[in-house]
């Protein structure tokens, strides 16, 4: 293992052969659906006139609620406050017809001639101005905050704001369901979740799960953005396909896209913190208010994740954590790539920052004194951290990175008159691994042996990008002793696997390589008891290497031993299933044990600020992450390196704006700026943790990836702030807001000067 | 081109031939005036490998060559392409042997989900042509701008266009 192999489609991307969704072939009287929208963020449809949109030549028909046949609703949570087609819209974009035509472009323009009227109601987007729950809110304590918020030496308290991202998945959302016999619908979704696509399809259909498949062979990305948000097109898609019994596709516009589906959440973070005269937290007091939008979609594992990362790697003695998962009439937030993690890891790295601006230390200095360590290892969900590397993971890159030297020399640069100052931070991440809905860790997986030797796997996960297959693919072929070409991976569908849980939670290779192992350990355990009978050896003398079976001193090619076998009447396939042991979450009690391990990183950034027009460039980043033993150490690395951009994106020039009558006003890449090759540092010196090995038995003691390296990226926010801090010769922490955009920096420099 | 009737939407109106050679083979087909490259190429075509990732021109998940330079397929008709020479990335492979670009794509993990690969790697052919073995890391960052990943940070993106630079202009072009 720990092979360096390509990515499965490595090699259809650069041909351009690989085959999404919009690119397979369509079936003869293809029809194409095309969404209407609200455009009001809160009222009742009193009159929906889609005569002129049914009349355009090629319409076919329209759908609304009312073509509905069982249940208008894809809620994810079974809460029933997330319609289909809305007849009490909740947020401006929300969908609440679809146009059926011979063509996309017929159905889009068609979707534009309804009348809609509305008795609209006063509406909410705001955090700051909403008061409505969507969702249970979670509390987390230990000790007593209050008290010692109190009688600690130092306190200090504040807000933050965190801004929220959109997925901007270069492949948008699309569907596309064929119609089968009898009730049957096969849907081709774009999705991270095919077995909940399938629920809902069935629930909306009023059929049995049994009548809907779904099938993911790839994603055009997904970054929790397919999560849930699937669900919509894949059902007006399936609706559709039924009612007019022909195939149907549903692709929208990337505008639409961005205005129609949820993204991160923002955060509003208010905080207390007690600390004492070396830096040492005593209590925290936070409450994480998060704009959820118009329903609870995931927006209550979301806010928990916030809080389960308040701590990020260091011991509050005294803690009381809240969420506030507030309604608005937004778009409904969603899932993406950390999940509440990050904004919660955020909010913390702020009052270790203030601490140190409070005290006059280098923040470096703080994070030490408070990493858990002996005695100092209690979550404030009470599950002890028992396997902690961040010290020996940050004095690594404090080495490597030079980190001390550097600093010393941007505080030098800073001195002075200079328009241009630099700013540097290392941050550390720890993130917990495993789905907080501890039902959802689990994973099955399909394996096939045929009788030349080729193996056919099919698992739960799904493919984004992220390498999950070719790593499953890899772990299965190391089990049978032969190269992943021998595997053959196959779409993900649900009719092969079944009740599988979202490709998410950084889980895929964790759960999904776990069961292709159990499936393969099935298999060998076969295959040697045919060994043992027909060579008359021992169990121990079988072995799988080099493409061959080695039973006593002979071996026999794997494909001839396999032949052989079927010929003795064994069976070739196998089933394997997996599910996370030792975990369990009281959430009540707010108590327990959600992560079975924790995943480690650290970076440092330097950055350069253009005090007059408050641009900058991100000249240096340093990273070192722990991902365990790498299963596919490029895979690995491409994952560290995408997801610090992502990061950065997210905290730098990635910017939500919703205009005040509550449409998205940054819904296309001309207005909603995700990182270009030329925003990436120019130095990124990147490297895995090569010493670290997971301590609990994951699959070949590997570390999930998603998520974590995602956080890294918190170090840019941090330079920025010292490089602004310098303008008033750090007296006072400059308490940026994310996306630190050039505006925000120029803001905060003319600010500090002012008061100075 | 030649103007034809066709049915569109239900009624019929008139259309045009259009005609151009796409990775060299010549092609006439009667579309909309409306129609845009991309959609003739994916849609008439079948030439899949080309996507649409932001439909307005921004993201290079749609480029091609026209005449040899490297157009965003989503912003311009088809029938502007009338008589014109284009290559899609289907066309990049001579048979079963990759471009040097796709193999340093492929070689240098210069992708995840694969979405804007076809994109980059036509922007790159046509960077590549223009700069030769001049071409250094900061032109290409710069050069890569009309183009987004969201996967990869672009570190092996710009690694494999390097890389490839080198392979096709000699050992003495700047590989690293």
């Amino acid at each position: 293992m720990s092979k360096v192999v390509y990515h499965d489609s490595a090699h259809k991307h650069v041909a351009g052969t690989a085959t999404y969704i919009d690119d397979m072939p369509e079936p003869a009287g293809t029809l194409h659906a095309y969404l209407g929208l609200s455009d009001v963020p809160n009222g009742k449809i009193t009159q929906l006139d889609v005569s002129d949109a049914s009349a355009t030549p090629g319409v076919i028909g329209v759908l609304t609620a009312a073509d509905i046949p069982h249940v208008n609703d894809i809620s994810p949570t079974g809460k029933g406050d997330d319609p289909v087609f809305a007849d009490n819209v909740q947020f401006r974009g929300q969908s609440i017809f679809a146009v059926v035509a011979t063509s996309r472009d017929i159905a889009r323009r068609a979707a534009q001639k309804a009348k809609v009227q509305y008795d609209e109601q006063p509406f909410v987007l705001d955090v700051g101005a909403a008061t409505e729950l969507v969702t249970e809110p979670l509390t987390l304590k230990r000790g007593d905050a209050q008290t010692a918020l109190t009688t600690a030496r130092n306190h200090l308290s504040g807000q933050m704001r965190i801004g929220g991202q959109d997925h901007f998945y270069l492949e948008g959302h699309i569907a596309f369901a064929i119609p089968g016999e009898d009730e049957t619908v096969t849907v081709h979704s774009s999705t991270q979740h095919p077995s909940e696509v399938q629920h809902m399809v069935a629930h909306v259909l009023g059929v049995a799960s049994n009548a809907v498949t779904v099938q993911v062979r790839r994603m055009g990305g997904g970054f929790g953005g397919k999560e849930t948000q699937s669900n919509l097109f894949a059902a007006v898609a399936a609706l559709a396909a039924k009612r007019f019994n022909r195939p149907v596709k549903i692709r929208p516009d990337r505008d639409d896209d961005m205005i129609a589906t949820g993204k991160r959440h923002d955060f509003l973070v208010d905080y207390d913190v007690g600390f004492d005269d070396d830096g040492r937290i005593e209590a925290v007091d936070a409450t994480y208010a998060a704009r959820c939008g118009n329903s609870a979609d995931l927006s209550g594992p979301v806010t928990d994740r916030a809080l389960f990362h308040a701590d990020n790697c260091y011991h509050y003695p005294n803690v009381a954590l809240r969420s506030r998962p507030l309604k608005t009439n937004t778009v409904s937030n969603t899932a993406f790539r950390g999940f509440g993690g990050p904004q919660g890891m955020l909010a913390c790295e702020r009052w270790i920052e203030e601490i140190a601006y409070k005290l006059g230390r280098d923040p470096l200095d703080i994070r030490k004194a408070n990493f858990y360590g002996p005695g100092r290892d209690v979550t404030p969900y009470h599950q002890q951290v028992t396997d902690n590397i961040i010290e020996r993971i940050v004095d690594e890159l404090e080495e490597s990175a030079d980190y001390q030297e550097r600093r010393r020399q941007v505080l030098e640069f800073n001195k002075g008159d200079g328009i241009e100052r630099k700013g540097i931070a290392l941050t550390p991440v720890k993130f917990g691994i495993s789905f907080t809905a501890t039902w959802y860790n689990q994973a099955g997986a399909l394996v096939h042996i045929y009788r030349d030797g080729s193996i056919h796997l099919n698992h739960g996960g799904t493919e984004m990008g992220q390498g999950l297959n070719i790593k499953v693919a890899q772990i299965l072929a190391d089990e049978f002793g032969l190269g992943p070409e021998h595997i053959r991976i196959t779409s993900t569908a649900t009719d092969k696997v079944p009740n599988t849980s979202a490709t998410a939670a950084s889980s895929g290779s964790d759960l999904n390589g776990m069961a292709a192992s159990n499936a393969a350990l099935k298999l060998k355990t076969r295959l040697i008891d045919f060994a043992c009978e027909t060579y008359d050896v021992a169990r121990e003398e079988v072995s799988f290497e080099a493409a061959h079976v080695h039973f006593g001193d002979r071996s026999m090619p794997f494909a001839a031993f396999v032949d052989a076998a079927y010929m003795a009447r064994v069976q070739l396939s196998a089933t394997g299933f997996y599910k996370t042991p030792d975990i369990h979450w009281d959430r009540e009690a707010g108590k327990g044990r959600p992560f079975f391990y924790f995943a480690y990183g650290a970076s440092v950034s330097e950055v350069t600020i253009d005090t007059l027009t408050g641009e900058y460039t991100v000249d240096r980043v340093d990273i070192l992450h722990d991902v365990g033993k790498s299963l596919n150490p490029a895979i690995d690395l491409g994952q560290v390196e995408g997801g610090f951009v992502q990061g950065m994106g997210w905290l730098t020039t990635e910017e939500l704006v919703w205009h005040a009558d509550g449409r998205l006003l940054t819904h296309a890449p001309s207005t909603y700026k995700i990182p270009l090759a030329s925003d990436v540092p120019r130095i990124f010196n990147v490297r895995l943790a090569e010493w670290s090995e997971n301590e609990e038995r994951t699959i070949r003691r590997s570390k999930a990836v998603g998520e974590p390296p995602l956080m890294l990226a918190m170090s840019v926010v941090e330079a920025l702030s010292m490089a602004v801090a310098s303008a008033a010769d750090y007296a006072e922490c400059p308490r940026l807001e994310t996306p630190v955009t050039p505006e925000r920096v120029l803001l905060a420099v003319e600010r500090l000067r002012t008061r100075g | 081109m030649s103007k034809v009737s066709m049915v569109v939407g239900g009624s019929e109106s008139t259309a045009d031939v259009v005609s151009m050679t796409v990775n060299g083979k010549a092609v006439a087909k009667a579309v909309e005036g409306r129609t845009l490259l991309v959609d003739f190429l994916r849609e008439d075509l079948n030439l899949t490998g080309t996507h649409v990732g932001c439909d307005t021109s921004q993201c290079g998940a749609c480029v091609v060559h026209v005449n040899g330079k490297s157009v965003k397929s989503c912003t311009m008709l088809a029938a502007q392409a009338d008589g014109a020479e284009v290559r899609t990335i289907e066309g990049m492979a001579d048979g079963a042997d990759l471009h040097p670009i796709q193999k340093a794509f492929n070689t240098h993990h210069g992708l995840q989900c694969g979405f804007c690969t076809p994109g980059m790697i036509m922007t790159a052919a046509d960077m590549i042509a223009r700069h030769g073995g001049n071409l250094d890391e900061a032109t290409v960052r710069a050069e890569l701008e009309g183009n987004i990943c969201r996967c990869t940070g672009y570190h092996n993106i710009v690694k494999s266009i390097l890389a490839a630079n080198a392979e096709m202009h000699g050992a003495s072009a700047a590989a690293e």
